[in-house]
């Protein structure tokens, strides 16, 4: 497993290093059209590789985003030099990004990285912008593939069920019952996770059993009542696994004013604000998300590779990302930030999203 | 003491036992009961458990504080839509309340949820009784207008437990004497209300508007006046449901109390309040909400699949208010017989 990827990262690298020589001549090309504009719009570009770097979120005043963007973002593009940038709509509707990408695009920026509100109503704006030398990199949220160069993601299905069969193991000493409380009963992400914990609970941890899925519909009053109910028909229960930030917070703040504090375990997915009361309070010990922070530090790495032609954003392209290491392209452009965050009362304070 | 009058006593005393057994209050109290039993046989930690008997009480209390309010609109033979909106528009100014004046103490909020939720009610009542729109469409429109504020003003933002302080969210699970104090609350406000409805002129009054509305007009009510006050009272209880809310369930989105207004209005016609106004008391509104909820709680202990719950509580909506129906019509027909012979 592991040699594989060393060896996938190997060719990746001879790949990228190849298409970069190829590249240069192309992409020098298009910094000098760039820089042409500029002076007529009386900016001053200079420097050999146009390191300014305009992050677009969803939505301005969203915490997450904040988190990602000005924490992550901009601290790795301080690393390495380049010139940091945040716009935005201040509401998250479909086509509110485009004057943002527009504007950016006459700006002549070295790379927008956007968290798309629409796969497709963004889409020709973009490509209007990369036609115009802007390298594109979405994260958190995807565009269509047709539409930017990398999408920066931050978590698979298989990543994620993996962490939450792991924590609730770890949790409970990997014997006794546990059961689950979901979205709802036809959320599709919810349920292919659901699907992989089963799998590898039986696989793995035979002494585990999943006694109950139950859903609570999103909705804090019936997750928090369906945590009741679970509560008291399985007297034997060790533990509750939720894959959703509603539920594990709504299950955990039952918990957390129950008889059965302290003797069953709470974990799945949840943010640091939401949960930082029940850690403190010792109802929950751990639970995971991908930390939004790596998310936009990765993003901003992946958009100065692009810009200085290190990287095209085809499969295999290799590219290094300061202190997270060396990461490689995926099929459609896709790089994987990696295996979800957890979070702790070790490390929880440092975090506000 | 004669012989016939010891006679016309017993007759007497079983008569009012009789009666007593008729009334629609004491079918459901009856039906909630067999709940609890039932449940309880099945699993004792049902009634038992500390967490057990703690959300029986607690988890219908807020369904209780909206159903009594509706069920003094319903009497008067209008009703309120908007009250799930209400309660989460609360909820969230509550919320904000502690994120932006920390610095108020913190009870505060009580006073803020009831005058909000009761001006939000005034406006309703206002609209009402002046422009003569029916209530229905008054507040349908109410419910869907609040929502839409609370949704523009909350976002995707939302208001976690540890914004709240220690004290207030306590309230959500603390007891006195065994009692919830969010249970002790609503049993506050259920008496006040049952008082002021048996008892009072004003009270009274609902119940004549709600039988004949031109009548109490002419007989000279003060229609109006009556109406906004039921109204206002309804929002004010939504107010108070959604503080509450906070402290229960520790986080406010911008979805809370949506579906309220509908088991409100179930809870107040399983409870026996005619939906045409004029008939039924707010006891019976309670014990229906007490009832609706603890249904909902108990089907998942008794092992009903998730899928089928919302179905079954459907059911049991719809068969309480067939066999009220029966029940309803059988004694039109002996009271029908009852004038005949007396006419004899």
């Amino acid at each position: 497993m592991k040699s594989s990827i060393m060896n996938a990262r190997r060719s990746g690298l001879a790949m990228a290093a190849a298409l970069a020589l190829a590249l240069t001549a192309c992409s020098s090309g298009g910094d000098s059209d760039t820089s042409s504009s500029d002076a007529g719009g009386g900016d001053s570009g200079g420097g050999d590789a146009n390191l300014s770097i305009t992050f677009l979120p969803k939505n301005l005043g969203n915490a997450y985003f904040d988190t990602s963007n000005s924490v992550g973002g901009q601290s790795a593009i301080e690393e390495f030099g380049g010139t940091y940038e945040e716009v935005g709509p201040a509401e998250a509707t479909p086509d509110s990004q485009v004057p943002f990408i527009n504007t950016a695009a006459q700006q002549g920026v070295g790379a927008l990285v956007v968290s798309a509100n629409d796969p497709a109503a963004i889409c020709d704006a973009l490509n209007e912008a990369r036609d115009a030398g802007v390298k594109v990199v979405t994260y958190d949220s995807d565009t269509n593939a047709d539409c930017r160069d990398l999408f920066i993601n931050q978590a698979t299905a298989d990543g994620i069920a993996q962490v939450q069969v792991d924590m609730i193991a770890e949790q409970i000493g990997d014997e006794g019952q546990i059961a689950v409380l979901s979205a709802s009963a036809n959320a599709t992400n919810q349920n292919a996770w659901i699907a992989t914990m089963e799998e590898i609970l039986a696989s793995d941890h035979p002494n585990i059993e999943l006694v109950d899925v139950v859903y609570g519909d999103d909705d804090d009053q019936t997750s928090f009542d369906k945590t009741a109910a679970l509560l008291q028909t399985y007297p034997d229960l060790k533990g509750i696994v939720s894959p959703t930030t509603v539920g594990i917070s709504a299950a955990a703040r039952y918990l957390s004013t129950s008889e059965y504090k302290g003797q069953v375990a709470i974990t799945g997915l949840g943010t640091p604000n939401q949960m930082r009361e029940y850690v403190e309070d010792g109802t929950v010990t751990e639970f995971a998300l991908w930390n939004p922070a790596d998310l936009g530090y990765l993003a901003a790495y992946a958009a100065k590779a692009l810009i200085e032609g290190e990287i095209t954003g085809a499969e295999g392209d290799s590219f290094d990302a300061g202190t997270l290491g060396s990461y490689t392209v995926g099929a459609d452009g896709v790089v994987l930030l990696g295996d979800p965050y957890r979070f702790n009362a070790d490390n929880i304070g440092d975090f506000d999203f | 003491m004669t012989l016939t009058e010891t006679r016309e006593r017993t007759a007497s005393l079983g008569q009012r036992a009789l009666a007593l057994v008729k009334q629609r209050e004491v079918g459901v109290l009856a039906a909630l009961i067999l709940v609890i039993v039932i449940t309880t046989a099945k699993n004792p930690n049902f009634l038992f458990s500390n967490d057990g008997f703690r959300d029986l009480l607690v988890t219908p209390s807020l369904l209780m504080l909206i159903a009594v309010g509706q069920a003094m609109v319903i009497i008067t033979r209008n009703v309120d839509l908007s009250v799930g909106s209400v309660m989460g528009l609360s909820a969230y100014l509550v919320g904000r309340v502690f994120v932006d004046f920390a610095w108020l103490p913190w009870p505060t909020v009580f006073l803020i949820g009831l005058a909000f939720g009761g001006g939000l009610g005034l406006i309703n009542g206002l609209v009402v009784a002046y422009a003569k729109v029916p209530s229905l469409v008054v507040t349908l429109g109410t419910l869907y207008a609040y929502r839409g504020i609370n949704v523009m003003w909350t976002g995707s933002e939302r208001i976690n437990a540890s914004d709240m302080p220690r004290e207030f969210l306590a309230l959500g699970t603390e007891s006195i004497g065994r009692i919830p104090v969010i249970t002790l609350i609503a049993l506050v406000v259920l008496g006040a209300a049952g008082w002021y409805m048996t008892t009072q002129r004003g009270g009274r009054e609902f119940y004549a508007m709600g039988s004949d509305p031109d009548a109490a007009t002419l007989y000279g009510l003060n229609v109006r006046r009556r109406l906004i006050t039921a109204f206002v009272v309804s929002g004010a209880l939504a107010g108070l449901a959604g503080v509450l809310y906070a402290a229960r369930y520790g986080t406010v989105n911008s979805q809370v109390g949506s579906g309220y207004e509908l088991q409100a209005v179930g809870a107040a016609v399983i409870g026996g309040v005619a939906i045409f106004g004029g008939s039924g008391t707010v006891f019976g509104a309670a014990i229906g909400a007490f009832l609706l909820m603890t249904i909902n709680r108990a089907l998942p202990v008794l092992g009903v699949q998730d899928f089928w719950q919302q179905a079954v509580v459907g059911v049991l909506i719809v068969g309480a208010i067939v066999l009220d129906r029966l029940a309803a019509t059988r004694q039109e027909r002996a009271l029908a017989r009852e004038r005949e012979r007396s006419h004899d």
